[in-house]
């Protein structure tokens, strides 16, 4: 078992706890880098989705995980991302300054529609985004003039420093890039008073109010970089699936993002990466056992929304820390083995908490 | 016909389908005044609640009044199992789990209902179907009508239920003060599954009200959502403010279908919703909150 002795402040909001996640995480960064040239193109191209959801997930955990707010409509800014990006591409605007645009008109995007809502609590955000994300589906199938509507949009190559980023494996390695990125930007921003400050507000907007926190600012602010992160990703997604269709981005999307970030575990970064790698499997797993499920509930119409919806259901009920938790869990029983204890981890008995004065 | 009769006939349909709406956004105002949670799978007991219906109606060749009774006394059990086993369980954690425990609940009454019922849409013959009444020269279906009148009496019957009965104002109590409502002795946890079990009794309704206008068919929770531009219309948290915001909805959709191009009727209650949060985000109704350290 491993003691950590600190002896300065700063050690408590370090980046690296000490030196074993140091060469964990670069014996990982090493491995994903030299990933295409061992695995076929197939998995690269199912690796480099799952660092777009990763992207999105990390995204939405900000808001999710670490502020406390629920987005329902999350699909949207993807939408927009991917839009933006492939209609400033279309207009021969380089990839280098139609990514970042993408984010930032997505971030403004979330700036909007959360300013009104945030003042409300947080269920106000979850139903005006479950609208927002239908309205913004509507006008991808009716604004033809611009993309396409149902006759799709054919998303163009994009280069970098006149190299174009082609197949499978120049998806991956952009999506990577992003994904440092956003990973580095938000483990960073967790450890600033920004980030602070959207925990505090999680845990109790009370008492972050009455340290002086401005809660429709932080709140407007989280909800903004979650929104651009996923508009980060969505642009990205354009070049992944190639030609945009204007009903890919449902509220069906939207609940397997929320699930990327329950399945992974509330408030904890590696959770939105590790919910990512689950939600792109399960389908995967659905396609191959299909045909030996009993009953024919592998020809079922619903079957993978209702499988998200059941994984939900479990997780909130038996699991809350989700794959994380789990992780967790597992490693406390080696440090501690063989001395385990039944209550470890059970789950403190809670009250239910009323927002309302009485 | 002339233009102020169609006028009325468009209101007339926008206040039934308006009233649906109302009905549905009732149930979410009900369990969110007791228990400050929000059932996002309201409209996939509505669904529920008519299939059950359909099946005592047209299956088991039940009369349309008693198996539309028995209907409501099922869903209404069903609504407080719902609560007992499952829902009771995610008391004390983040709002959001509760809202995404019951979005995840709403996914699997539907897979449920596709494997029990099938995916075709169905409907059951009522006394309303494919009948027009003659008010003063006007012609209106009795199906609207029936939804109109159905819903007024529900709203009677509650309004009497929660101010004469006693178990109505232990309800009004335990949702004011739970802590207060359990010194005096009132078994509030029971109240709360009550609460669920009036709720969903009344999302069966709904759907029963519903059947004659438009088929039953599993995709029919997604109103649900409309709904919710009601309820945030009304306040969230006043009963006649949800119906009221329920007509609003349904009579400005009616508007929206017939003025606009395809297409955009069905985005109109979200733009709707929307714009209320932009001017007046607490509602036409709005309680008198704060916050308690």
């Amino acid at each position: 078992m491993r003691y950590l002795f600190r002896t300065q402040y700063r050690q408590d909001i370090a980046l690296w706890r000490h030196n074993g996640d140091r060469f964990w995480y670069g014996l990982l960064a090493v491995l994903v880098l030299i990933a295409p040239l061992v695995l076929g193109e197939f998995y690269i191209g199912e690796l480099g989705a799952v660092f777009i959801f990763a992207i999105a997930g990390v995204g939405l955990m900000l808001l999710v995980g670490y502020t406390g707010l629920i987005s329902l409509g999350h699909a949207a800014f993807l939408g927009i991302g991917a839009y933006v990006n492939a209609v400033l591409l279309a207009q021969g605007v380089p990839f280098l300054v139609t990514l970042p645009a993408a984010g930032l008109f997505t971030a403004l995007c979330g700036a909007a529609i959360g300013r009104p809502t945030l003042r409300m609590s947080g269920l106000y955000l979850a139903i005006a985004t479950l609208a927002f994300g239908s309205i913004v589906g509507t006008v991808f199938q009716k604004w033809t003039a611009v993309t396409g509507g149902f006759d799709g949009f054919a998303v163009p190559t994009p280069t970098i420093f006149g190299i174009p980023v082609e197949g499978a494996t120049g998806i991956y390695y952009v999506s990577l890039v992003v994904l440092a990125f956003v990973l580095c930007v938000s483990a960073n921003l967790l450890r600033s008073p920004t980030g602070r400050a959207m925990v505090a507000i999680r845990d109790s907007e009370v008492s972050a109010q009455s340290m002086g926190i401005h809660l429709a600012r932080y709140k407007t602010l989280a909800f903004a970089i979650s929104a651009g992160m996923t508009g980060l990703a969505g642009a990205l997604f354009a070049h992944y699936v190639r030609f945009l269709a204007p009903d890919a981005f449902d509220v069906l999307l939207s609940v397997q993002f929320v699930t990327i970030v329950f399945v992974g575990g509330l408030g904890s970064l590696r959770g939105a990466i590790l919910g990512a790698m689950f939600v792109r499997l399960l389908p995967q797993f659905i396609a191959v056992v299909r045909d030996d499920l009993p009953f024919g509930i592998g020809r079922l119409p619903g079957l993978e929304p209702s499988l998200f919806g059941l994984v939900l259901v479990l997780v909130i009920l038996f699991q809350p820390g989700g794959l994380n938790g789990m992780w967790l869990k597992f490693k406390a029983w080696f440090q501690a083995f063989p001395f385990k204890r039944q209550t470890g981890f059970r789950r403190q008995k809670s009250y239910a908490k009323s927002e309302r004065l009485r | 016909m002339d233009d102020a009769a169609r006028i009325l006939q468009l209101i007339v349909n926008g206040a039934a389908s308006g009233c649906i709406y109302g009905l549905i956004a009732l149930g979410f105002v009900l369990i969110y005044k007791a228990t400050e949670m929000v059932n996002f799978a309201q409209g996939d007991v509505m669904m529920i609640g008519g299939f059950i219906a359909f099946s005592l109606i047209t299956q088991f060749h039940m009369p349309y009044w008693i198996g539309g009774l028995l209907a409501i006394i099922i869903t209404a059990a069903f609504g407080y199992a719902l609560d007992a086993l499952i829902i009771r369980r995610v008391i004390g954690q983040p709002q959001f789990a509760v809202v995404m425990l019951t979005l995840g609940l709403g996914f699997i009454f539907r897979a449920a209902a596709g494997i029990t019922w099938g995916y075709d849409s169905v409907g059951f013959n009522t006394p309303f179907t494919n009948k027009r009444a003659n008010i003063g020269g006007l012609v209106l279906g009795q199906d609207n009508l029936s939804i109109i009148v159905g819903t007024v009496l529900l709203c009677g019957v509650l309004y009497l239920f929660f101010s004469k009965t006693r178990l109505g104002v232990a309800m009004q109590a335990a949702s004011q003060n739970q802590l207060a409502a359990y010194y005096m002795g009132i078994p509030v946890r029971t109240i709360f599954s009550l609460i669920w079990a009036i709720s969903a009794g009344v999302a069966c309704l709904a759907g029963i009200l519903l059947s004659p206008v438009s088929m039953i068919d599993v995709n029919m929770g997604f109103l649900g959502i409309k709904a919710f531009a009601a309820a945030v219309i009304g306040g969230f948290g006043s009963i006649p403010g949800s119906l009221i915001g329920g007509v609003i909805v349904g009579i400005v959709e009616q508007f929206a279908g017939y003025d606009l191009p395809a297409g955009f009727q069905e985005v109109t209650s979200n733009v709707v919703l929307l714009l209320m949060l932009l001017v007046r985000p607490q509602g036409l109704f709005a309680e008198r909150t704060g916050k308690r350290v």
